[in-house]
């Protein structure tokens, strides 16, 4: 449940943001990340972005939920 | 089915020859230390990522993982989802819920039980959708289930924030929410867990900051270290936590620190402290513990869903259902009689199997035809 999965921020109009994972494109809160650039990689929990991390950072989580998910059947929600 | 192999081997990031190296140097700091080491993870993250890895096979015999109470779905007792439960029964109220809470045992069976009797529980992904469910509700009360720890909590903030700005009084919180600090102090004062360190949770420090678990080596004298959920990440944290106890010079070392800061995210720090108290909450295996849990403010009692009553008999915990010891760390899965016989993936007993963090879950998964959990 304390999952939270990287996306990169690719638009936002105030507290709204576009985060793009994979070419899957969501609409995430901001709230609690105001300082978050464009371009940047998020860390995004239960429809928030929680934190920042760095792109090499970013890729690995994403390769390992993909080996994770692959594993366990998908039975994951990535909440 | 799954295989009970290793999924990481296979992956760019397993890195097996990172992972090797860093066993054999385990294993060398393991024999300088003279002496068996207990460290336990408490974040439902790394139980898995540990039990899909078989990282307890790459590790000496004399260093021991162990999973604490770091699935908040676990932790939850009873009486909170008869709670929910009697809520998803009235008329006027829809339930929100993450989908992991849906069956998790009742005294008398669960939400989605409860939900296919006519109960209205709906599962949601944020907090944010329930606020909208209230929007498109206004006739009717939206209570959000707000489970979860400190990476959680600030989601509910937020979605509580939305609500008093945009005036949804509808929208409603019933808060079992918890934090990490005090069961990691009940458990580093409990003799019977005799725990030499700890691999603290990294998505709970993103918010926390690292200094959150500052603690444990200035009260305690317990190593810590803050780890991502790669193996590589969990080996370094291993080696390290050796490192500190040959030394005999506990401190948390963050090693996950291209995420994780000294004070964290104090934004989110401080919209939690806005709308939430300390208050004292139960968990499944430890009872209530001081101040462990986060109340609504009384100004917000509006919003507070623990202030409707509703009729809930004496909580009753699954029969045979020894989770509470799971979650302590004093027994591993296979301990429990009921373990891939009575309870498995397929058809749980308890809250530790249902969840997909729960460390039943997780030993079911990858682990049960390892370490003597065959059945
Ligand atoms: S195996 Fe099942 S019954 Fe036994 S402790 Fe785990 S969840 Fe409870």
């Amino acid at each position: 449940m304390c999952l939270a999965v990287p996306m990169r921020l690719i638009k936002r109009d105030g507290d709204a943001g576009i985060l793009d994972l994979d070419g899957v494109q969501r609409e995430v809160s901001l709230a609690l990340l105001p300082d978050a650039q464009v371009g940047e990689y998020l860390l995004v929990h239960a429809g928030y972005a929680i934190g920042t991390l760095d792109e090499e950072e970013a890729k690995i989580t994403l390769q390992l939920l993909k080996e994770v998910a692959d594993h366990s059947e998908a039975r994951h929600d990535f909440s | 089915m799954t295989s009970p192999e290793a999924p990481y081997g296979r992956g760019a990031f397993g890195n097996p020859r990172a992972v090797a190296g860093l066993a054999a140097r385990i294993d060398e700091a393991a024999r300088s230390l003279g002496r068996p080491a207990t460290f336990m993870e408490v974040c439902g993250t790394h139980t898995n990522a540990i039990a899909a890895a078989g990282l307890r096979r790459l590790l000496p015999r004399s260093i021991r993982l162990i999973a604490g109470p770091g699935c908040p779905v676990c932790v939850t007792p009873v009486g909170y989802v008869d709670r929910a439960e009697a809520l998803a029964r009235r008329p006027g109220i829809i339930v929100c819920t993450f989908g992991d809470m849906l069956r998790v045992p009742s005294s008398t069976g669960s939400l989605e039980r409860v939900r296919a009797e006519g109960g209205d529980v709906r599962v949601v992904y944020s907090p944010r959708d329930a606020v909208d469910m209230a929007r498109q509700n206004p006739s009717r009360r939206v209570v959000f289930l707000g489970v979860g720890f400190e990476t959680t909590v600030p989601t509910v903030a937020a979605a509580l924030d939305e609500a008093e700005a945009t005036a949804v009084s509808n929208f409603l919180i019933l808060s079992g929410h918890k934090v990490m600090p005090p069961p990691l102090r009940a458990l580093a004062s409990d003799p019977e867990v005799a725990v030499d360190g700890l691999l603290c949770p990294g998505h709970v420090s993103v918010i926390t900051g690292w200094r959150a678990f500052a603690f444990l080596p200035e009260d305690y004298g317990l190593a810590a270290v803050v780890v991502g959920f790669t193996p590589t990440d969990v080996m370094r944290g291993v080696l390290d936590l050796v490192r500190q106890m040959a030394e005999g010079r506990p401190e948390v070392v963050n090693l996950y620190s291209r995420v994780v800061t000294a004070d964290g995210n104090t934004r989110a720090k401080a919209l939690v402290e806005r709308y939430f108290t300390p208050e004292d909450q139960i968990w499944r295996g430890f009872g209530a513990i001081p101040a462990s849990g986060l109340g609504l403010r009384p100004e917000f009692a509006h919003r507070d869903a623990s202030l409707i009553e509703v009729d809930v008999c004496d909580p009753v915990e699954p029969e045979g259902c020894r989770c509470g010891e799971v979650l302590k760390g004093s027994i591993n899965p296979p301990e429990c009689p009921l373990f891939g016989r009575e309870c498995t993936h397929e058809s749980p007993v308890g809250a530790c199997m249902v969840s997909s963090e729960g460390t039943c879950a997780a030993w079911y998964r990858h682990e049960r035809f390892s370490q003597g959990g065959a059945p």
